[in-house]
């Protein structure tokens, strides 16, 4: 997998290049067509116009004086010619010399009005020529030109280097593209590098800053926020697994037990039927404890926090209270509430209750008889407190972290009945509603207050 | 009762098939969801027990959903080993009647088929319940036992209601923390059994016939003990 993606950032690093050569390459093709049509092409422009102002100072002579004036004219303006460019060609009807500087008829020229650019012999040197034919009356043909060798020189010289300037843009795309690629690419490697490493199996790994603050850095440190988040949940699975396996040993072997030991040795149905029972028993345990922790894991999952509502926990609170009212009194405990008429909140009332119900289960149950256990609720600067006390062992200042991880039994509490999950559980729900479980000295016994901010936005944990 | 099983897994089926037997239902089994979705539609049944995941391209949602959208009303007990409450939520929306996590013990989910059959049953709105010399007056909220007042708490009433309406049939301890606490956890002290002795306190220590009796590794039932 990570792999493929090193291909995708790789092409997308190519498609990057590629876009920026393309577009350099065609703007250069676009300034150099643009030139080649104000240079070379106004060239040719001029010699067609010096050739239309001829043939108009021409035919007006003609009109003046005739075939003799327009003879005479011609000769003086190939005598007047300093550039030694003009070109003029009197012929007749069929083709035979009258006037002008060329050896003969040009077998080109067929039509009158169009350009035609040919070679020519003049004064017995081949040369360049672009010219234009007219019809006189009396069948006479006009040929004028212009000796074009030069200007064509030019315009090679011109689309030469025009053609080379396009290679060399060409070539300048082509590296500026391997560099904008290799950039790209050395961005990107860096986080690449760092999700291969993770992909492999190295978990410490992070996306390296560069400091500068950029969309980069700013892209690496949600990865890296991310990747600590994985981290830690991967963490509590790691814990959660190493727990299953450590503190379900124990039921199982118990009950796996019972069961080969009835096989071997019970001697009645009786006996049989209640090893049975007793297996069934330990393997419900067994369940319950799976139950408990596939809901911490659910909580912790934070998928709930989509059905957070604004809550009245007044109602389900004093619930608890009742639920485990019976019971403390059989325990001769006396389960006192103080709970105001409402206590708003904003989150998960059923999950709320539970956490409650196991603090309080928890409360009667250390509660030595005779004791006395409480639950009160309470508004205190912008949150909500939840308080259970009991007078009973409590739990020592440095067992208190540990207290809320899975599994953890105090060493009070080993022999009192109960999963080690309760407060867990606690710690969970308060953490999804932005919250925390703190434990504290009551002087003697255990203070549990889950505090609960009031306003909707639980941070994501 | 007539009662469908739709449930693919063997041992599980058997178990279930076999315990139903026992309690004296008619039962019919499938095991995968066509053969379920056919049987639960062209036969009447009172109860059906289905299990979520099914082979053979039809699950138990489809299967409900069917059923429903046919305007068929059979009582369902929907069997899973999904427990997240989101899809314990997915299932009751489907038009299950009830949720039942695997694993389960047996008698949770005979308790739970029972109670589900006689939902089935529409009842006209009762005023009083009446079980044996036990009188419920539901709209003076009185209880009587053999003509003499008993005092109960609003809650300690609830229970004893709930009681009455399963009267005969065996609750359990979870039916109980669901059906008068709408609690859907459980609670790590056994606090339903406080609760009920306590109520045993009032409705049968002062009467020669006790009504509310413990069925072992069960739950409660509220009947007269007849030997």
């Amino acid at each position: 997998m990570a792999a493929s993606r090193f291909t995708v950032f790789r092409s997308a690093g190519v498609r990057f290049a590629a876009t920026y050569a393309g577009l350099l390459a065609l703007s250069a093709a676009a300034l150099a067509l643009f030139l080649w049509w104000a240079t070379a092409g106004l060239l040719d422009r001029q010699t067609e116009a010096a050739i239309r102002a001829d043939a108009q100072g021409l035919s007006e002579r003609w009109e003046d004086g005739g075939t003799k004036a327009l003879i005479a004219i011609i000769g003086e303006r190939l005598a007047g010619n300093v550039d030694d460019d003009a070109i003029y060609l009197l012929a007749d009807a069929t083709h035979k010399l009258v006037t002008g500087n060329l050896d003969r008829w040009p077998a080109t020229v067929q039509e009158t009005g169009r350009f035609y650019e040919l070679t020519v012999t003049r004064s017995g040197m081949r040369s360049l020529a672009r010219v234009q034919a007219f019809d006189l009356p009396d069948g006479f043909q006009l040929v004028i030109g212009r000796d074009v060798v030069v200007r064509t020189q030019l315009r090679h010289l011109l689309t030469d280097a025009l053609l080379w300037a396009l290679v060399l843009v060409c070539g300048m795309a082509t590296i500026g593209a391997i560099l904008v690629r290799s950039l790209f690419r050395r961005t990107l490697a860096n986080v690449s590098a760092t999700a291969q490493a993770i992909a492999g199996g190295d978990f410490t790994q992070r996306v390296r800053l560069s400091g500068r603050g950029d969309e980069f850095d700013q892209l690496a440190d949600v990865i890296n926020d991310m990747l600590d988040r994985i981290g830690r949940l991967m963490e509590g699975v790691r814990q959660v697994s190493n727990a299953i396996a450590h503190d379900l040993r124990t039921p199982i072997t118990r009950a796996r037990t019972r069961l080969e030991d009835a096989t071997l040795h019970a001697e009645t149905p009786v006996e049989l039927r209640a090893a049975i029972e007793r297996a069934t028993a330990d393997l419900d345990g067994i369940v319950g404890v799976f139950q408990a922790l596939l809901r911490i894991a659910e909580i912790e999952a934070g998928s709930r926090r989509a059905a957070f509502a604004r809550i009245d926990l007044a109602a389900p609170l004093a619930a608890v209270a009742e639920l485990y009212e019976a019971v403390a009194e059989e325990r001769g405990v006396t389960l006192s509430t103080t709970l105001p008429d409402h206590v708003m909140s904003f989150g998960d009332a059923a999950l709320i209750q539970q956490a409650v119900a196991n603090l309080v289960d928890n409360a009667v149950k250390f509660s030595p008889s005779g004791g006395a256990a409480s639950l009160s609720a309470r508004l205190l600067g912008g949150g909500l407190e939840i308080a259970v006390t009991d007078h009973g062992p409590g739990i020592p200042t440095e067992d208190r972290q540990k207290a809320t991880q899975r599994f953890y039994r105090g060493e009070t509490a080993r022999h009192t009945p109960g999963s080690g999950l309760g407060l867990a559980l606690v710690q969970a729900v308060a953490q999804l509603h932005g919250g925390v479980l703190r434990l504290e000295d009551a002087e003697p016994g255990l203070r549990a207050v889950l505090a609960l901010p009031l306003s909707g936005d639980a941070p994501a944990a | 009762m007539r009662i469908l099983v739709v449930e693919d897994d063997k041992d599980v089926a058997g178990f279930i098939v076999r315990g139903l037997k026992e309690a004296g239902h008619v039962v019919e089994h499938a095991e995968n969801g066509r053969d379920g979705l056919f049987m639960a539609v062209s036969e009447p049944f009172d109860a059906i027990v289905l299990d979520r995941m099914l082979p053979g391209g039809i699950d138990g949602l489809k299967i409900l959903e069917t059923l429903r959208s046919q305007k068929n009303a059979t009582p369902v007990l929907i069997l899973s080993a999904l427990a997240d409450v989101t899809e314990r939520v997915k299932g009751l929306k489907a038009g299950g009647d009830d949720y039942l996590t695997k694993p389960f013990a047996f008698a949770e989910l005979l308790a739970r088929v029972e109670a589900l059959s006689r939902r089935g049953k529409s009842e006209g709105p009762t005023t009083k319940l009446v079980v044996e010399d036990l009188e419920m007056d539901l709209l003076s909220r009185q209880v009587k036992r053999a003509g003499q007042k008993i005092d109960l708490q609003p809650r300690e009433f609830r229970l004893l209601e709930y009681l009455m309406r399963h009267a005969g049939q065996v609750v359990t301890r979870t039916m109980l923390l669901e059906g008068v606490w709408d609690y859907h956890f459980d609670p790590q002290t056994n606090v339903i059994d406080v609760h009920v002795s306590r109520l045993r306190q009032k409705v049968d220590k002062p009467f020669p016939v006790p009504l509310i009796q413990t069925i072992r590794n069960a739950g409660y039932t509220l009947r007269a003990e007849r030997v």
